[in-house]
């Protein structure tokens, strides 16, 4: 798979930690919706350093998306967010990955599930769906610490009125007049979200490793059939 | 030829280069991957298979496979998500251990594993024996966690790590190729992490 060179044509901030790169890339060949990208740093000496990154943008978008959060011990997403800047030109490949992506074929209900910026690759996904014109009944339960930390928080209202349906639960701290959930994802959300196992929903989860680890296990236990589930993890174990 | 990245410096790290192949980085950490929820299969449910291509289809209980004679193995292993991990320790069994007891059919040149959870991944014969696998059920002296793969995994550590199957069952031996859960999924059919062989093409 080749390398490609895209440049950056704007830096679109999402939260004080996450912000998305819009890249003009002549030679992009598309992608379905779920997929990433290898991005690759070359310093002046040649030493390189690659890492992956979910792509953000729809495969109808313009122009290609990824959303990077940083990372303070990060090697590669400290560079994407405090250096690299409009113009500035970047090293990718892809599209890759071809299990852990949606198309209007796969059908649902589609349960997305989502842990901080495990949401990039769903923003691909809800925007394909409502570019795609088509009106299968998806939620996204998405974690976030707090209002603050959400990304898309704008776009996820407006997409709401797409019919998808959003519940965000806050973790760590949240308004006053919150009447979301307020605590990590657990049994007693998902059966109150997941559709019952009986209407088989097609379940996306992404997000740090235990993030997903819990909810996967959790879904399980409910009785959700594991072949409906599909998972992408990111980040240590913390184990 | 890359171009340069404008204000990148990198953080090199204090490792043996040579033990690092392309386009890797070292973690002390070990991430887990893993394209569906973690199986759970009772160990007096379990056993591992070697079918297909052989003389015999031969199977094992765990406590039959667990009191067969295990090696203990030190190696490096690269994951295709860029993080490698030096000198980890593993014990299981020799896959030339398993499949001399199943006696192999000479025509049988290539094999898939499968594991519980539905995954497949291909490999040559080749790949797999004279000293190469192991049937791995235990990770730095502990049992092998079940996010790591337990009770066992494939390890095959000369390739790329999504070789080494998670929650493994058994192999089936073949005499044609079959691309098993990644390789059909874009990744490259063989995946030499010293060739770089990540995806379809490389």
């Amino acid at each position: 798979m080749n390398w490609q060179i895209a440049k950056v044509v704007e830096v679109v901030p999402e939260t004080a930690r996450v912000h998305s790169l819009v890249l003009d890339c002549p030679t992009w060949s598309g992608h379905l919706a779920g997929q990433h990208v290898d991005v690759r740093l070359t310093a002046p000496d040649g030493y390189q350093a690659q890492r992956s990154y979910s792509i953000a943008s729809a495969p109808e978008d313009p122009k290609l998306m990824l959303t990077v959060e940083r990372l303070d011990d990060g090697e590669v997403s400290p560079y994407l967010f405090d250096v690299l800047a409009v113009g500035d030109e970047l090293e990718l490949r892809g599209p890759i990955g071809g299990y852990f992506v949606w198309t209007p074929a796969h059908g649902g209900p589609l349960l997305l599930i989502a842990g901080g910026s495990g949401v990039v690759p769903f923003r691909a996904i809800v925007r394909h769906r409502a570019a795609a014109g088509n009106n299968t009944p998806t939620r996204l339960l998405y974690s976030a610490r707090s209002i603050a930390d959400v990304i898309y928080r704008d776009e996820l209202s407006q997409l709401a009125t797409t019919g998808l349906d959003v519940r965000l639960t806050l973790t760590r701290a949240w308004p006053d007049e919150w009447t979301g959930f307020r605590r990590r994802i657990d049994m007693e959300i998902l059966r109150a979200v997941a559709w019952s196992p009986t209407e088989r929903p097609l379940v996306f989860v992404c997000g740090p490793s235990g993030f997903v680890e819990a909810a996967a296990n959790a879904l399980v236990e409910l009785g959700h059939d594991a072949a409906r589930i599909r998972t992408e993890r990111f980040g240590p174990t913390g184990s | 030829m890359s171009p340069i990245s404008r204000g990148f410096v990198g953080r090199r790290q204090n490792t043996d280069a040579s033990r690092l192949p392309p386009g890797q980085y070292v973690t002390t950490d070990f991430p887990v991957l893993s394209a569906g929820p973690t199986p759970h299969t009772a160990l007096d449910a379990w056993t591992f298979t070697i079918r297909g291509a052989v003389e015999q289809t031969k199977s094992w209980s765990w406590s039959e496979l667990t009191s067969l004679a295990a090696e203990n193995i030190k190696t490096d292993i690269h994951c295709v998500t860029k993080w490698s991990k030096f000198d980890t320790q593993w014990s299981g069994v020799s896959l030339d251990v398993l499949l001399a007891e199943a006696r192999v059919d000479p025509q049988a040149k290539f094999l898939t594993a499968w594991s519980d959870g539905g995954y497949t991944t291909n490999l040559p014969l080749e790949a797999v024996t004279g000293g190469k696998a192991w049937i791995a059920f235990s990770f730095d002296g502990k049992p092998l966690h079940p996010e790591h793969g337990g009770p066992a995994r494939l390890l095959v550590p000369r390739l790329y790590f999504w070789k080494s199957a998670k929650w493994v069952r058994g192999i089936e031996l073949l005499q044609h190729d079959e691309p098993g859960f990644w390789e059909v999924n874009g990744y490259h059919n063989y995946g030499d992490p010293w060739k770089e062989q990540r995806y379809q093409g490389d």
